[in-house]
């Protein structure tokens, strides 16, 4: 069959499972006072369509920044603004001020799930469609089976159309500005880039490896000639999408101040709730949160995230070919998820998008890690009333990405890229189906269990622990990747084997 | 070797012969490929795994009212005594399937204590638990199996023509998928809900058996089949008439026509025991209480109209049609009294019983007469000519649709008795594709209005496009060039043109309001032409194909 009807197949299958999962519970679904982030967009879309530009970000009568106050930057504003003029349209109830607060109705959950499916449609799904055929090695069918694979990841799926968020837009002009430096056109990645960073400010686990890659090309063509025009291009583009998205916000440095102090709030403290990450980890033996000062955990969290993504970021700069930069993004991302301050759980999906775009290169880890990750959200699912299209979209998962990147691939050892320690291939695959048992296990009694009285938390924390180990290996893991890249000539080797 | 075997192959331009899957793979040995090969059957647990992730994960979405008449089912099996099974009226739905399908659902009652005992008290009516729901989707997906094994046998039987070597390309992979993942088959039964998967299991099952040549399994699955569910009694005479000429006679003559004195009548007792056997075991208990005509009753209630609240897409639906236009026709020239028309007629689409005005009422044994007339001709050309198993398969498709045409009370969901076997016959030769690629087409879109609730609607417009897409460009590439013709094509197309009218354009019109039936019925005559159509082509095939065996004979 001819690419376009299998990949369009694929896609239809991709938007089935989403739209399926859609007809689930969101968060905060009947659950006054705050419900959940379902009500935030809701009631973004309410603020920005009834109050003027420069009341959304501060607090006034109308504008209660306790209840849900907008907290991302101006795009994602924007883009409550066009969903509320659209909602208004069919049912004008929906934005109406103060009194649409809460609103729930089969309407319009029907709506708002309509907005995730029509921003995925538009902006991600067509990005990996690119990316896999433009981007990736092999043979067509393996483009297409990469395609199912990246498409059917189910933390994204859960989180977007279960859970309700947009992360397909962030997400997707982050993977729109890899696609396109990856075809070479550094200006309009970077404005890709800046798009997206300007729709979530937690895509900054991402800026760096862009930031290196486009240093790094331009230290390669020589700072004092095109590299220097290609240095200044790329700055003027930075600054002037910046500047467009800011416009409303420019007038007054009062304003300014007031957004990025909404968009970084420094004060909730090193981590909340229960998150894979080390500093939660950690807290299990050492009680960080009450010992350290507020001061001390963000110079301590400072400190070791730049120590983790200074490797990838510096090898990064040193050779910025698009290998590289793939790897960087998982490492500097994964990195800042590990490290860095105020993490949420949900962020685990920034480190999974550029592990995606290695399901390809390094299927076993990839797997392993996307797996691990939707895992690591289980607590947030069992809230939302989940379970069943997480174990349904894990399952799919895991199966599809086996017997597809695995069929085809006879020649996965050389593929790990792990150069001499071949014999560790092996002894890979039998840790990843003991801990894929373990996390079913760990799934099962979380759902199926009570957990003792002196120590309700035990659960997610068991889970949150877990996948932290997977995350910190992974990490490692990825970094030796990077670092010992194999030579040239076993990748020719590879490319002539396909 | 296997390069070189294909093109030489090519070079000579011997045409492609029909060989059978076990020697095709002689020539796949030693040639390694890309792909998983096609002796080995790995992809198959993949595609069958597939679809059923997709069917879990459909678990939370709409079920009609048959979701409660399955509960109360079961609840009736498990809390009362055989005697009142077919007794028991407390729910409007009472059963109505022949008794192995209500040992089904005693059956399935016992697991289902283990999940929520309340579904299982009659008294307890529309009730749904989430153990409730997840229970009886979990039973259609696992009996499913059923379905599952029954397409991997009739893929197994599949004439197959060498000469691709991409697994996709291979009749019995498009076979698999075109049954596997049928999109009627999936909203069915696990949007809609129903067990049906699990009954054209069994039909698939058996016709496998026949095209394997082991009629006698095939003959029992079918007794099985018809005691489970009643509806199939219209391809009842294929089966009967088929096992008859062709097993219980065991010789031709040489022109073709039946050879008398061949008769085995060991051959008839031993399928006569099968059907009274498995008949018995299903009735008897019934016949021993003396209940006998009350199961009959409930099994066949004649109490309701001519078509479905929804017409199916059949000749009934033109009829009521031209119906409907001449008497509005009639009334806008002055040449009736609009008083004395009967009122229902009006408002069509939407009543149970429906009036026609001007062209003769139609009764339930005009449909009948109707309905043997329209599948006599298959039914006396397998007697005469017997093609073996495939002309079998081909007259059954044809009962199955003349029964859908012109049957009393059609449902929709019944094309899918045609659909599905009809896949086999698609995938082994162009013409059949093309008749597949009509009827499937426009028998899934007539089942649109099946699911009505908006948040299904990008779920049915989704794996509607699927299928399609899928089935278009298989069957396309298997045969190498366009399957339909222009106006075919537009016709088909008109449907996209259908669905944006009725589903988008209209609900937002005023006529909303005033004339709700309209989607329903601009839906259903526009696919009865196409059913129409396609049943008449495929009439045509089967007559030509008889015709040119009289010829060859002469």
């Amino acid at each position: 069959m001819e690419n376009w009807s299998l990949v369009s197949i694929c896609v239809l299958f991709g938007l089935t499972a989403r739209w399926a999962v859609s007809l689930n519970s969101y968060s905060g679904a009947g659950k006054p006072p705050m419900f959940g982030d379902y009500e935030a967009q809701r009631h973004w879309q309410e603020v920005t369509y009834n109050l003027p530009v420069h009341e959304w970000y501060f607090n006034t009568t109308d504008n209660n920044l306790n209840y849900w106050g907008l907290d991302y930057p101006p795009l994602t504003a924007y883009h409550s603004l066009l969903c509320a003029h659209v909602a208004k349209l069919i049912n004008p109830d929906w934005v109406e001020l103060h009194a649409s607060r809460g609103h729930e109705s089969y309407g319009h959950k029907l709506f708002m799930r309509a907005t995730v499916l029509v921003a995925d449609l538009l902006i991600y799904i067509p990005a990996v469609v690119l990316y896999s055929f433009y981007l990736s090695e092999g043979s067509n069918k393996k483009k297409v089976c990469t395609v199912l694979c990246i498409l059917l990841y189910p933390g994204l799926i859960l989180i977007d159309y279960g859970h309700f968020q947009y992360n397909s837009i962030s997400l997707g002009l982050a993977l729109w500005g890899v696609v396109v430096l990856g075809l070479g056109w550094d200006v309009l990645g970077s404005l890709a880039f800046v798009l997206s960073l300007n729709y979530k400010q937690m895509e900054l686990y991402h800026s760096l490896p862009f930031f290196c890659y486009l240093l790094g090309k331009c230290f390669k063509q020589g700072l004092a000639g095109r590299g220097l025009f290609l240095l200044v291009k790329i700055a003027v583009t930075v600054l002037v999408t910046f500047a467009l998205c800011w416009l409303p916000f420019l007038s007054d440095p009062g304003q300014i101040l007031q957004v990025v102090h909404r968009l970084f709030p420094v004060g909730r403290g090193l981590f909340e709730d229960k998150v894979a990450n080390t500093w939660c980890s950690l807290n299990v033996l050492i009680k960080i949160k009450t010992i350290l000062s507020t001061d001390t955990q963000l110079y301590i969290s400072l400190t070791t995230t730049l120590l983790a993504i200074l490797p990838s970021s510096i090898k990064l700069l040193m050779k910025p070919t698009l290998w590289q930069f793939k790897l960087a993004l998982v490492n500097s991302s994964l990195a800042f998820f590990l490290f860095s301050f105020q993490v949420h759980e949900k962020s685990i999906l920034l480190p999974a998008l550029p592990v995606c775009l290695l399901l390809n290169d390094l299927p076993l880890p990839a797997i392993w890690f996307l797996q691990a990750s939707t895992f690591s959200m289980l607590p947030l699912f069992l809230k939302d009333g989940l379970l069943v299209p997480y174990v349904v979209t894990s399952l799919a998962f895991l199966f599809f990405s086996i017997y597809l990147l695995s069929a085809l691939e006879h020649c996965s050892e050389d593929k790990l890229r792990l150069g001499p320690y071949r014999q560790l291939y092996r002894i890979g695959w039998a840790l990843f189906y003991f801990s894929i048992t373990a996390m079913a296990g760990l799934s099962f009694m979380s759902v199926a269990l009570a957990p003792p009285a002196q120590l309700p938390d035990l659960f997610p924390l068991l889970v949150s622990v877990f996948s932290y180990l997977h995350f910190l290996g992974l990490l490692l893991y990825f970094n030796i990747v990077q670092i010992a890249e194999p030579p040239q000539s076993v990748r020719k080797n590879q490319k002539k084997s396909n | 070797m296997c390069y070189l075997y294909v093109e030489v192959h090519s070079v000579i331009s011997i045409p492609p012969r029909l060989i059978h899957r076990g020697q095709a793979s002689v020539y796949d040995t030693g040639c390694v490929m890309a792909t998983p090969r096609a002796d080995d059957w790995s992809w198959f647990p993949a595609l069958a795994l597939g679809v059923s992730f997709l069917k879990c994960i459909l678990i939370n979405a709409y079920h009609s009212t048959d979701f409660e008449v399955h509960r109360n089912w079961l609840a009736i099996t498990h809390s009362l005594p055989v005697s009142k099974w077919y007794h028991e009226n407390t729910s409007e739905w009472t059963l109505d399937y022949p008794p192995l399908f209500a040992w089904f659902e005693y059956s399935l009652s016992h697991v289902a204590q283990h999940f929520d005992k309340e579904m299982l008290v009659v008294q307890n009516l529309l009730y749904t638990s989430p153990a409730t729901i997840l229970f009886q989707r979990l039973s259609v997906i696992v009996t499913d199996i059923v379905f599952i094994y029954a397409v991997k046998e009739c893929c197994r039987s599949v004439r197959e023509e060498k000469g691709s070597k991409d697994l996709l390309g291979h009749p019995f992979f498009i076979l698999a998928a075109l049954l596997l993942w049928n999109f009627g088959l999936l909203i069915v039964d696990h949007i809609h809900f129903q067990y049906n998967g699990f009954l054209f299991g069994i039909l698939l099952l058996s016709v496998a058996r026949h095209l394997q040549g082991r009629h006698l399994e095939g003959a029992l699955l079918f007794t099985v089949l018809l005691n489970l569910k009643h509806i199939y009694l219209y391809i009842a005479p294929a089966y009967g008439i088929f096992l008859l000429r062709s097993y219980c006679f065991t010789e031709d003559n040489t022109d073709g026509s039946v050879r008398w004195s061949s008769f085995s009548p060991v051959r008839l007792v031993a399928l006569g025991s099968i059907v009274i056997s498995v008949g018995a075991l299903s009735f008897g208990p019934f016949i021993a209480m003396g209940q006998l005509p009350q199961v009959l009753s409930r099994l066949f209630p004649f109490k309701r109209g001519l078509c479905h609240a929804y017409w199916a897409p059949n000749v009934w639906a033109l009829y009521n049609m031209v119906d409907k236009a001449l008497s509005v026709l009639g009334v806008r020239l002055k040449l009736l009294d609009v008083a004395k028309l009967p009122k229902a007629s009006m408002t069509g689409g939407l009543v149970q019983e429906f009036q026609h005005s001007i062209l003769p009422s139609v009764s339930p044994s005009i449909t009948l007469i109707c309905t043997l007339l329209s599948i006599m001709p298959a039914v006396l050309s397998i007697w005469c000519r017997p093609r073996g198993a495939r002309g079998f398969l081909r007259c059954l498709v044809v009962c199955a649709l003349g029964s859908f045409m012109f049957g009393w009370h059609v449902h929709e969901k019944a094309i899918l008795m045609a659909i599905l076997p009809f896949s086999i016959l698609a995938v082994e030769s162009r013409e059949d594709a093309g008749i597949f690629l009509m009827l499937t087409t426009t028998g899934h879109y007539s089942l649109f209005p099946l699911l009505f609730t908006a948040a299904e609607l990008p779920i049915k417009v989704l794996l509607m496009l699927l299928f399609t897409l899928y089935s278009f460009t298989s069957l396309k590439k298997l045969f190498r060039g366009s399957l339909l013709n222009p106006l075919e094509t537009t016709y088909l197309l008109g449907l996209v043109a259908v669905e944006i009218l009725c589903e988008v354009v209209y609900p937002l019109s005023p006529w909303q309001h005033t004339m709700p039936f309209v989607p329903l019925l601009v839906t259903s005559v526009y696919c009865s032409l196409g059913v129409c159509y396609s049943f008449i082509r495929l009439y045509v095939s089967l007559l030509r194909q008889h015709g040119t065996d009289k010829h060859k004979q002469l």
